[in-house]
């Protein structure tokens, strides 16, 4: 084993070449900028490229489906929000009651991002309550003005049962929605309209499988 | 030098701001917590910290945010009610150009290798040099858009996911307009960064909906490849597209993508070569076999019947050497056996009335108990408001009995935020401090926050940072996607502010031993879904760790305490195990030891295992030193 003193002088050294290196380094990339460079296709080398080629995602826009959908899916929440409305009077099941508050509290902070979203490309934001004018065309799930009275006439067992159904049904609607969206040319193509539409997806299919768990339950 | 400079003054102006706004604009919840109330800014907002302190930030690089807007959009206010109705929209209008993306520029997800960090974003990815964290530095930033970019590194690989329609092959900035493409990529990207200022796209795994993340597995048994598992949660392409894509239902389609998650192998010495492998049937049911086994609740729906349920996964966590993966899984939480890499088995699942969404997992180092986060919102809504459900958007601590999960607690972070903050659990990873499970994670523009979930039950934070929204009036996307603490740092990425890095200080909570411990653990390489099991080395820090501990806990006796001090103390103060007298100090070490695994007999909960660690340390040392 080398004696302390050796080991400390090598230190030293050591501390030394790594503090010029340090200070070369240093030296030579105060004066350069960071590369910043657009990358190429599988075994194509990245080539230099100036920031505002770089930062223009002029050509990814939002599309006129990208604006039906965000309108209709307004309409689309409106309905639920509505129907969730109902329960806290007609339901006495926890987990309904818990759904409901969950689907309420989501739904109506979407509609808010889904206003504000059409509210700053200066797009139409609909009237919520306007799938309860006459002839109006209803969006994929929702449930008839009908189905709704049938619905806010209900209690007990039978409010629940019609309320998960009816719930599942409108979800369903969503989802088809999502899928058009993604089926149109150029659509769902900007960064939120696609994370937004998968969160859609996503949530609401998961609260399907909740509320199928939750019918399966109750019909015990 | 200049942006240094600049730091220093934002740093004091910050801390002023907190001083003033201190005890002024409370609410809720707990209304002496200084989070609540913290002025609005993207350069300049309110600040508040305990137990952490910020060390350095960088903002984002060039090329990578609209120089119009740095910050993301503003969204306008609230359009008056009485002004006439805007026209209907013409669908075929050509879009405004002046509506930048917000998300376009999100950074995301942080890697660890050596003295770099990797920041992922939805516009492509960047490097930076931590030899000295206090003063990061950039390198080199690489355009390649798709969203989220979540990244990982291993040896001279970097790893990253696409699952946007906008994705392209060659990385262009442009997107594709047409539902099929040959030149649109969604799935996993391999660049070579064996020059850090070069990197260079090698490969491109093309899966059928994408890779909203990924996760680096390695097999033991197997050292030419590496394999990665790909989560998409997005739509399914369509077979035109890409060959055998399929959405159908699993009892119309046995091949569909849905209900099961990627496997791609990526042979190290060429990895062009890079392929999906397998496409694991883990929400199967384990007796039938049927592809949709998890949550069948939704067949018995009117209308229902052919209806696709839970089918995905959002992340997944590996820890190969217990043998085990968490996959946070849209519904569900389930637990795999990951032995053979490439064909995980579904050990158990749970569910939560309370999750809205499985997002994320973290186990303990033991591999004893997994986190779960629930990322209610999506993660761009706020959810941590005073009338949000402390349960909801939360994390779920679980204990792995049995290899079955077992629900304990839930943890969030505890301050109250505003309407204008996207909030709710999100990444993290372990703080490396021996015999606690402490975890640092990031909670969007909730912050940074430290907790202890030792007692899986009851969760306690002990340290936190967090900043004012980006604006005062309006919801604009920000705060931290991940935190991650890497050989003695913690670093946040921050969605629109760029990149941050902190240190943690001594509390009531957390000793200068236990934080010193910590930083003893170095490693070469960090992804933090593909955990390793750390060891801590026999050394004087780690004694006094878990010393600190025990007198914390009143685990030990006073007496006991201070001869385990003494025996330190003086192991400490010998230079080589062979001078004058250190065999007298090394036995009296080894001494103490066997007392305290006497102790270790009659103590109770998580003191009988302190006790025998820091016996086990104490002689480790001892031996080491002989």
């Amino acid at each position: 084993m080398a004696s302390p003193i050796v080991v400390r002088y090598r230190i030293a050294v050591l501390l030394l070449i790594a503090a010029a290196g340090a200070a070369c380094r240093t030296a030579a990339v105060a004066d350069a900028r960071p590369p910043l460079l657009q990358a190429g296709a599988p075994g194509q080398p990245s080539r230099a490229v100036g920031a505002m080629q770089a930062s223009d995602l002029s050509q990814v826009q939002y599309t006129g489906a990208d604006i039906k959908f965000m309108q209709g899916m307004i309409g689309h929440h409106a309905q639920a929000v509505e129907m969730v409305a109902l329960v806290p009077s007609r339901s006495s099941v926890d987990d309904v009651r818990k759904l409901a508050l969950r689907i309420d509290v989501s739904q109506k902070d979407e509609m808010n991002m889904m206003r504000e979203w059409l509210q700053a490309r200066s797009q139409q934001i609909p009237d919520p309550r306007a799938h309860h004018m006459m002839g109006t065309t209803l969006m994929p799930g929702m449930l008839t003005p009908e189905e709704m009275e049938r619905l806010a006439a209900a209690t007990g067992a039978e409010f629940d049962r019609l309320f998960l159904e009816g719930m599942i049904k409108h979800h369903a609607g969503a989802i088809s929605m999502v899928a058009e969206l993604f089926a149109t040319a150029g659509a769902g193509q900007t960064p939120e309209i696609f994370s937004y539409a998968s969160d859609v997806d996503a949530d609401q299919r998961m609260e399907i499988d909740r509320m199928g768990s939750l019918l399966k339950e109750l019909q015990k | 030098m200049r942006s240094v400079a600049a730091t220093c003054l934002c740093v004091s102006a910050v801390m002023l701001a907190v001083a003033m706004e201190g005890g002024a604009q409370q609410r809720a919840a707990d209304p002496n917590d200084p989070r609540v109330g913290l002025k609005a800014g993207l350069r300049d907002a309110g600040e508040a910290t305990r137990n952490m302190k910020r060390i350095a930030s960088l903002p984002k690089p060039e090329g990578f945010f609209d120089p119009a807007k740095p910050g993301g959009d503003i969204i306008a206010p609230e359009r008056d009610p009485n002004l006439p109705p805007l026209p209907p929209p013409d669908p075929n209008a050509p879009p405004n150009p002046a509506q930048a993306n917000m998300l376009g520029f999100a950074n995301s997800d942080l890697a660890f290798s050596g003295n770099h960090v990797f920041m992922g974003s939805f516009h492509g990815f960047t490097t930076y040099d931590i030899e000295r964290p206090g003063k990061p530095k950039q390198s080199a930033s690489v355009v390649c858009p798709g969203g989220q970019g979540d990244i990982s590194v291993h040896g001279n690989l970097l790893f990253m996911s696409v699952e946007q329609t906008r994705g392209r092959i060659d990385c262009g900035v442009q997107g594709i307009s047409t539902p099929v493409s040959v030149e649109r990529f969604r799935g996993v990207r391999i660049f070579d960064i064996t020059d850090l200022n070069k990197p260079k796209q090698v490969a491109a795994v093309q899966t059928c909906r994408g890779s909203h993340t990924h996760t680096l597995v390695t097999d033991p048994n197997d050292k030419a490849n590496l394999y990665v598992y790909g989560s998409g949660t997005g739509g399914v392409r369509s077979g035109e597209e890409l060959a055998g894509c399929s959405a159908l239902d699993p009892d119309k389609d046995s091949n569909t993508a849905l209900f099961s998650i990627d496997v791609i192998q990526v042979p190290i010495a060429a990895p062009q070569n890079a392929k999906v492998v397998n496409r694991p049937r883990i929400f199967a049911d384990i007796a039938s076999g049927a592809i949709a086994g998890l949550n069948k609740g939704g067949d018995s729906g009117p209308g229902t019947q052919k209806m696709s349920v839970t089918n995905q996964c959002h992340d997944i966590t590996v820890f190969p050497e217990v043998g085990l993966a968490a996959g946070a899984c849209s519904g569900n939480g389930i637990l795999l056996d990951i032995r053979d890499p490439k064909n995980p088995k579904r050990l158990d699942h749970a569910s939560d009335k309370n999750f809205a969404y499985w997002h994320s997992a973290t186990f303990n180092n033991d591999g004893t108990k997994v986190i779960f986060t629930d990322e209610w919102g999506g993660g761009s809504r706020p959810r941590c408001r005073a009338t949000d459900l402390p349960n909801w958007g939360a994390d779920a601590i679980f204990d792995i009995v049995d290899r079955k999960l077992v629900f304990k607690g839930y943890y969030k972070m505890p301050a109250a935020q505003t309407e204008q903050e996207n909030c709710v659990a999100h990444n993290g990873s372990l703080i490396p401090i021996p015999g606690r499970d402490i975890m640092v994670q990031a909670w969007y523009q909730g912050g940074v926050s430290v907790f202890d979930f030792t007692d899986s039950t009851t969760p306690v934070e002990i340290a936190f940072f967090d900043r004012g929204p980006i604006d005062a009036k309006n919801l604009v996307l920000g705060g931290f996607w991940s935190a991650y603490w890497y050989n003695g740092n913690i670093y946040g990425s921050e969605i629109s502010r760029g990149i941050d890095v902190f240190s943690l200080t001594p509390s009531e909570y957390l000793s200068q031993n236990e934080i010193d411990a910590a930083m003893m653990i170095h490693a070469d390489e960090l992804n933090t879904q593909e955990q390793g099991k750390i060891v801590w080395p026999a050394a004087t820090p780690v004694a006094r760790a878990y010393l600190d501990q025990l007198t914390r806990s009143k685990g030990i006796q006073p007496e006991r305490a201070r001869a385990v001090k003494a025996a330190i103390d003086k192991a400490d103060g010998l230079r080589t195990g062979k001078e004058r007298g250190a065999s007298v100090v090394l036995d009296q070490l080894d001494a103490v030891a066997t007392q305290l695994e006497g102790d270790a007999v009659t103590a109770t909960g998580r003191d009988t295992a302190r006790l025998r660690s820091l016996a086990a340390t104490m002689k480790g040392r001892a031996a080491k030193l002989r």
